[in-house]
């Protein structure tokens, strides 16, 4: 047996509907279609009254979640893929966002965000969005790498009074499998040390933990021992794990998916170097994204994102430093 | 200028005859906002409110006429920027209005939201955000979440918008999911002429916006909103008609803005074409004298309404001058409802 990433958002799903009657679903094809990438298979079946399906209104929908919180719902809205959830921006940021703020009402609401790459994708099925939401005040930023995190902060993020974005990366979706959903071992904005190390810190979260993770393993051929630090929310961003293991290793790259300009990575530096300078024996690195919109062929795409290619570089550079 | 009268040898519509008291509270509660805006004018100028200050000078009647048709005790309402009168008349106390527009921290927002973003949404008064169109499907979303516990039965859920509201995305993926789900809505459409200084003809090209509703799969009504027994007519019928079933409702109320968008604005760009028009006509002026010719109050007693409003409004306003505004030293600067997750 096994779970794989997109079975165990599905369970967390399914037992957050039979557990909690607040809870419901609603999203494009959610229903009887059971979602663009079945992660609400056979849920409407026994739940027809709290699985919805929408129109394509991603405003709309996140308005009426909005609606449904207030009035003591705990609603999971499912984007088709992040990167519409542009068009529900607005409502995300402006009303959702500082809702709790302005009126003293919360609003207890989970945003399903199916982000990043696949081959072929193209530049607008592939977005990372955790830097937009996670630059508001008032919203929850969960970036799940593993399948037991996955399983366990979905149900963390239905649970929490505020609004979360919660950023599923589409490349684990069926790739990332493990025997079974481990017990939950850390709390909602506690980051994990992946693999310990003692020559250079690689903070980084999603899918490039797993990259990290690689480059890690082949730097180790050559003697190096690389920590790599899964941040699992990046709002808010544990800089207390961080910035110890920056003290024990002395060297820092962060390391993200997303875009170059601004964003999680240039918020871990700027915190590191802020608060823990005197820690560093060499300026801190970023490796991103490039700062071109997410070509569609696989030879392009897998050159846009950071690769264990490009990661090993970066702390080959690092190292020497 | 035409004014529609009731002649007092003519008999009462039904209307009329069957809804005088409603007919008085809804004339009652244009007299408050009116008083109650005319006095935030003041009180802007004068500098006491910072911000600013937006008006729903002419719209008393349209607004009004909802809050008054409206349930307190079950109904939704999520009002926009000219609805101080729907806001009274649904039972919004005139003090929540003073504290928000003075900056009191004892006020519904405590000083971190002003003038007319107010609510208080667990009593089922969202508070409006400023970009236009996005309560509707907060109001829908309120509603299916009725409807999911079983609690749906004879609630209506009202929502308003201008004729600029009306071209933006939000509202119109709102109206469609309010249609799609069938919900007990009343959308109300104040075609005031003016999206601040925006004409209606550079805002849409259909030639009445009511024409929109068969294409959104929803009924449609439209009315001379500065006309009190029309308005208020049709308003009430349209809220009845989404308690009973109808599903979603869109009243477009006829009527021209009789202030500025704010009063920073003397909405100089009215051609006084308009102004002179039917749409311009005053619908207190217009309501006052219907009320009074149709024998439901007296002259004196309408003037008496004023004074009351008057009183009301000054302790009100009185209140609120006295109380603390928000000590940004003591504020727990707290934009997360979760313990713990903000450092």
């Amino acid at each position: 047996m096994s779970v794989t990433y997109i079975d165990a958002i599905h369970q967390a799903q399914e037992e957050l509907l039979n557990d909690r009657e607040e809870v419901f679903l609603y999203g494009q094809d959610i229903g009887s279609f059971g979602g663009a990438f079945k992660a609400t298979k056979g849920l409407q079946d026994a739940h027809p009254e709290r699985v919805l399906d929408s129109p394509i209104s991603e405003d709309a929908m996140v308005g009426l979640a909005i609606g449904a919180a207030i009035s003591g719902m705990r609603p999971i809205v499912e984007m088709q893929f992040a990167d519409f959830s542009s068009i529900a921006f607005n409502q995300i940021v402006n009303n959702a966002g500082t809702h709790y703020y302005r009126t003293g009402v919360p609003i207890p609401l989970t945003v399903r965000l199916p982000c990043g790459g696949t081959p072929g994708s193209g530049p607008f099925h592939s977005q990372m969005v955790e830097s937009l939401y996670g630059h508001y005040p008032g919203l929850l930023v969960m970036t799940p790498a593993t399948v037991s995190d996955a399983y366990h902060m979905l149900k963390e993020a239905v649970g929490l009074d505020d609004p979360v974005l919660f950023c599923e990366h589409k490349f684990l979706y069926r790739w990332l499998k493990t025997t079974a959903i481990e017990p939950d071992l850390l709390p909602f904005g506690v980051a994990r040390i992946t693999r310990p190390g003692k020559h250079a810190t690689v903070v980084t979260y999603s899918a490039m933990v797993h990259e990290a993770v690689r480059a890690a393993d082949r730097m180790a051929a050559e003697g190096w021992e690389i920590e790599v630090v899964d941040l699992r929310s990046v709002k808010p961003l544990d800089m207390d794990t961080v910035i110890a293991s920056v003290a024990r290793t002395g060297r820092l790259l962060a390391l993200g998916e997303a875009f170059p300009w601004g964003g999680v990575t240039a918020e871990v530096v700027s915190q590191v170097v802020a608060e823990g300078f005197h820690l560093l024996d060499a300026p801190p690195m970023r490796l991103n994204a490039k700062d071109t919109p997410i070509p569609y062929h696989p030879d392009l795409w897998a050159s846009h994102r950071p690769t264990p290619e490009s990661i090993v570089q970066s702390l080959r550079q690092l190292l020497t430093l | 200028m035409e004014s529609p009268s009731v002649s007092p040898s003519a008999p009462l519509s039904r209307f009329v005859s069957e809804q005088g008291d409603l007919i008085r509270l809804t004339l009652r509660q244009m007299i408050l906002s009116r008083t109650l805006e005319a006095k935030f004018s003041s009180l802007y100028k004068a500098g006491k409110i910072v911000g600013g200050v937006y008006l729903g000078t002419g719209q008393e009647a349209f607004s009004a006429s909802l809050g008054c048709s409206l349930k307190q005790d079950r109904d939704i309402f999520a009002p926009l920027i000219r609805d101080q009168a729907g806001r009274t008349a649904f039972g919004e106390p005139l003090i929540e209005a003073t504290q928000t527009y003075l900056g009191s921290a004892l006020g519904p927002m405590r000083g971190r939201d002003g003038n007319i973003h107010r609510g208080r949404p667990a009593e089922r008064r969202p508070a409006m955000i400023s970009h236009l169109g996005a309560s509707v499907s907060v109001v829908a979303g309120m509603l299916v979440a009725r409807r999911m516990k079983g609690e749906l039965e004879g609630v209506v859920g009202a929502t308003c918008a201008g004729d600029g509201a009306t071209s933006t995305g939000a509202f119109h993926e709102g109206i469609n999911l309010a249609a799609v789900e069938r919900l007990p809505m009343v959308i109300m459409v104040a075609d005031n002429q003016f999206a601040y200084s925006t004409p209606r003809a550079c805002q849409f090209a259909c030639e009445e916006l009511v024409d929109r509703a068969r294409g959104y799969g929803v009924t449609g009504r439209e009315v001379d909103a500065t006309d009190l027994l029309s308005c208020l007519e049709v308003v009430h019928n349209a809220v009845e008609a989404a308690r009973s079933g109808e599903g979603p409702q869109m009243v477009v109320g006829k009527l021209l803005r009789l202030c500025g968008h704010g009063e920073h604005d003397d909405g100089s760009y009215v051609p006084p074409e308009i102004r002179s028009s039917t749409l311009g006509r005053d619908c207190l002026e217009v309501g006052i004298r219907q009320v009074v010719d149709s024998g439901l109050a007296s002259e004196e007693e309408i003037e008496m309404w004023h004074e009351e409003a008057a009183t009301d409004i000054q302790a009100a306003v009185a209140k609120a001058q006295t109380e603390p505004g928000p000590d940004p030293y003591h504020d727990d600067w707290q934009a997360y409802a979760s313990k713990g997750v903000q450092r």
